[in-house]
């Protein structure tokens, strides 16, 4: 087969994250329930469900942030595993947003951008200061490079931190509740920089509550409740035609306020 | 559709501002306090005067023996005519040019670290603690270099005060840090109870049993013939006694760092090292240098403490001379003059780290 023929191969079915049955335990307590889930190259994924019902962990055990106990996880063909060249290997490829941004306090917008890309890929300060400034472009304030994240406004802090995970030049983008801590004024900024992301054909897995953005983005919503996935759809079938009498409550109380 | 009218900025009242203002809210807020505040006038009065007349007006500036010292007030002569041993200790007059160039050499070298502009901070700083002692120490015994040798317990006086002190504290921050990084390594249960044990048995024996130890017993299981130098016993001693303390001021730093630092460093795939060194540690130790400098400033004072074990640091060189049966009586005056001496020196330490403090606020 020839390198095009490969990579059209890939761009059709390149699986990009696969859960088999992974279970997870904090103590006893059982937090994530045989899950399966398959992302495939460039698809976009919204994660919804009531407050501990695990969805924040689900996505936080695909970079490690959190540990499984039992089944697999494979993130761009590589398993996850207690081996830490693994682990760092894939959260080189992965790119993470917070809840509440996590930026580094201590170091300038531009510093807190350019220091994996420097300490990690090893690339040249300049390089890294140049793909740095390009992308505060792109989220639209490269006027802000020079000042510490504490200057800014909380809407502006999670562009930051979005431009930060890109600078490592992810495949994947986890979004852990992104618009939770912010404003309501500054939502509309941060979810327009995840529309622009989508755009441009990233791997995303987004848990939030913002369903404008699901059903504008999202080629799949998934229902958790109670640590599991309750219902998968495609978004205008999950919206209009729930499935499971939990997915129909959940989306009369949110929808319904 | 109505605009909203908004009202005009007004000036605050004028008991508010303005010196009389400052006065009745701070001074004269209520009966209780104007009483405390004359209170606190009249015992000023009534001390501040006597000090004032004694330790300057009155006082004796001049002279060479103590018959110079004729008015009521201090005898500043003690002090003068002694000052030479109070920097020296009994280092040989002829060869202090050795330890001017020292503390020269060392000031002229610091300096370029306070220039913002200055490039290699890091090499000039490296070198200022890891190559520079040893050109010190060569010098100032002076067998490496040739000259003739000063053993190290003919020093003394305040440049050996600033040796202890300066190798005390330069010594003990990286052992500290190591110590307070493995306490929180959960993960490396045999690293971790060991710098628990050793912090916590440094903490809990006294300085003066440190260095009773250090001269005393040390010695009796180290083999015969072997010498090890007491200065040298006395600052390792200093050194681990410092260290565990340090450890517990910066464990308190690493705890006030949020766990979402430690998140986003390892999601953007940053190893342990380069998350603490580049993300845990430059915050903690920003939060903990008001701790650092209290722990540094207690090190500078408890170094008076080898005085017990034969080494003649400052007050050691003030109670020496208070001995000399031609300067009896006057120990209020070198007891000042040693008070005053590290009041200096600790305030100045103390104003630099707030300086400091300032500079590397970034939180807003």
């Amino acid at each position: 087969m020839s390198d095009q023929a490969q990579s059209h191969h890939d761009a059709v079915d390149d699986v990009m994250i696969e859960l088999r049955g992974m279970h997870k335990w904090y103590d006893k307590f059982h937090v994530l329930k045989d899950i399966d889930l398959v992302v495939h190259k460039g698809e976009r994924i919204v994660v919804c469900g009531p407050s501990g019902s695990g969805k924040s962990t689900m996505i936080r055990c695909i970079n490690r942030l959190e540990e499984h106990q039992r089944g697999q996880i494979f993130v761009d063909g590589v398993e996850l595993t207690g081996d830490l060249k693994h682990v760092e290997q894939i959260r080189k490829e992965v790119g993470m947003v917070f809840q509440h941004f996590n930026l580094f306090p201590h170091l300038t917008v531009l510093d807190n951008l350019t220091l994996a890309p420097i300490w990690v890929r090893k690339l040249p300060r300049k390089e890294a200061e140049a793909a740095a400034m390009a992308l505060l472009e792109k989220v639209k304030i490269p006027e802000q490079a020079k000042k510490y994240p504490g200057q800014l406004s909380g809407g502006q802090q999670q562009r930051v931190a979005i431009a930060r995970s890109l600078c490592m030049n992810p495949k994947i983008m986890l979004f852990d509740e992104p618009t939770s801590a912010l404003d309501p004024e500054m939502i509309k900024e941060v979810l327009d920089t995840m529309v622009e992301l989508a755009e441009t054909g990233m791997t995303m897995i987004c848990v939030t509550h913002e369903m404008g953005f699901a059903k504008t983005v999202a080629n799949r919503v998934i229902f958790m409740d109670e640590g599991e996935i309750i219902e998968e759809n495609e978004p205008h079938e999950f919206f209009n035609n729930p499935k499971q009498d939990r997915t129909k409550l959940f989306l009369s109380q949110i929808l319904g306020h | 559709m109505s605009t909203f009218e908004r009202g005009p900025d007004l000036p605050p009242p004028v008991t508010q501002v303005g010196v009389i203002g400052w006065l009745r809210r701070n001074l004269f807020s209520s009966w209780l306090y104007s009483f405390l505040t004359l209170l606190a006038l009249y015992l000023v009065w009534i001390v501040v005067p006597p000090v004032i007349n004694w330790a300057l007006l009155d006082a004796s500036w001049s002279g060479t023996a103590r018959e110079d010292c004729t008015s009521d007030g201090a005898c500043w002569v003690f002090v003068s005519v002694r000052f030479n041993q109070f920097m020296y200790g009994f280092y040989p007059e002829a060869q202090q040019w050795r330890v001017n160039i020292i503390y020269g050499t060392l000031f002229l070298l610091m300096t370029p670290l306070f220039l913002k502009a200055f490039p290699w901070k890091t090499a000039l700083g490296g070198f200022i603690i890891f190559v520079y002692p040893f050109i010190a120490y060569g010098l100032l015994d002076g067998a490496w270099f040739g000259l003739e040798v000063v053993e190290t317990t003919r020093w003394g006086g305040l440049s050996l005060t600033l040796i202890l002190a300066g190798v005390g504290c330069v010594a003990a921050l990286p052992l500290g840090i190591i110590l307070a990084l493995g306490r929180r390594a959960t993960d490396m249960p045999a690293a971790k109870s060991l710098c628990v044990i050793f912090i916590e048995f440094w903490r809990g024996v006294p300085l003066i049993t440190v260095l009773f130890m250090s001269s005393v017993m040390l010695p009796l299981f180290l083999p015969e013939g072997v010498q090890f130098d007491k200065l040298m016993r006395a600052l390792i001693g200093i050194t681990l006694f410092q260290s565990a303390y340090m450890a517990e001021v910066i464990r308190g730093g690493l705890q006030a760092i949020p766990k979402g630092q430690y998140e986003a460093a390892d999601a953007l795939g940053l190893g342990y090292w380069k998350k603490t060194g580049l993300i845990v540690l430059p915050q903690a130790m920003k939060i903990v240098i008001p701790g650092i400098v209290n722990t540094f400033i207690a090190l500078i004072k408890d170094t008076t403490l080898v005085l017990i074990i034969g080494l003649f640091e400052l007050l050691g060189m003030i109670q020496n001379a208070l001995n000399d049966p031609n300067w009896l009586g006057y120990a209020t005056e070198g007891y000042a003059f040693t008070a005053l001496t590290f009041w200096i020196i600790c305030f100045s330490l103390s104003r630099y780290s707030m300086r400091i403090e300032r500079k590397l606020h970034t939180g807003h």
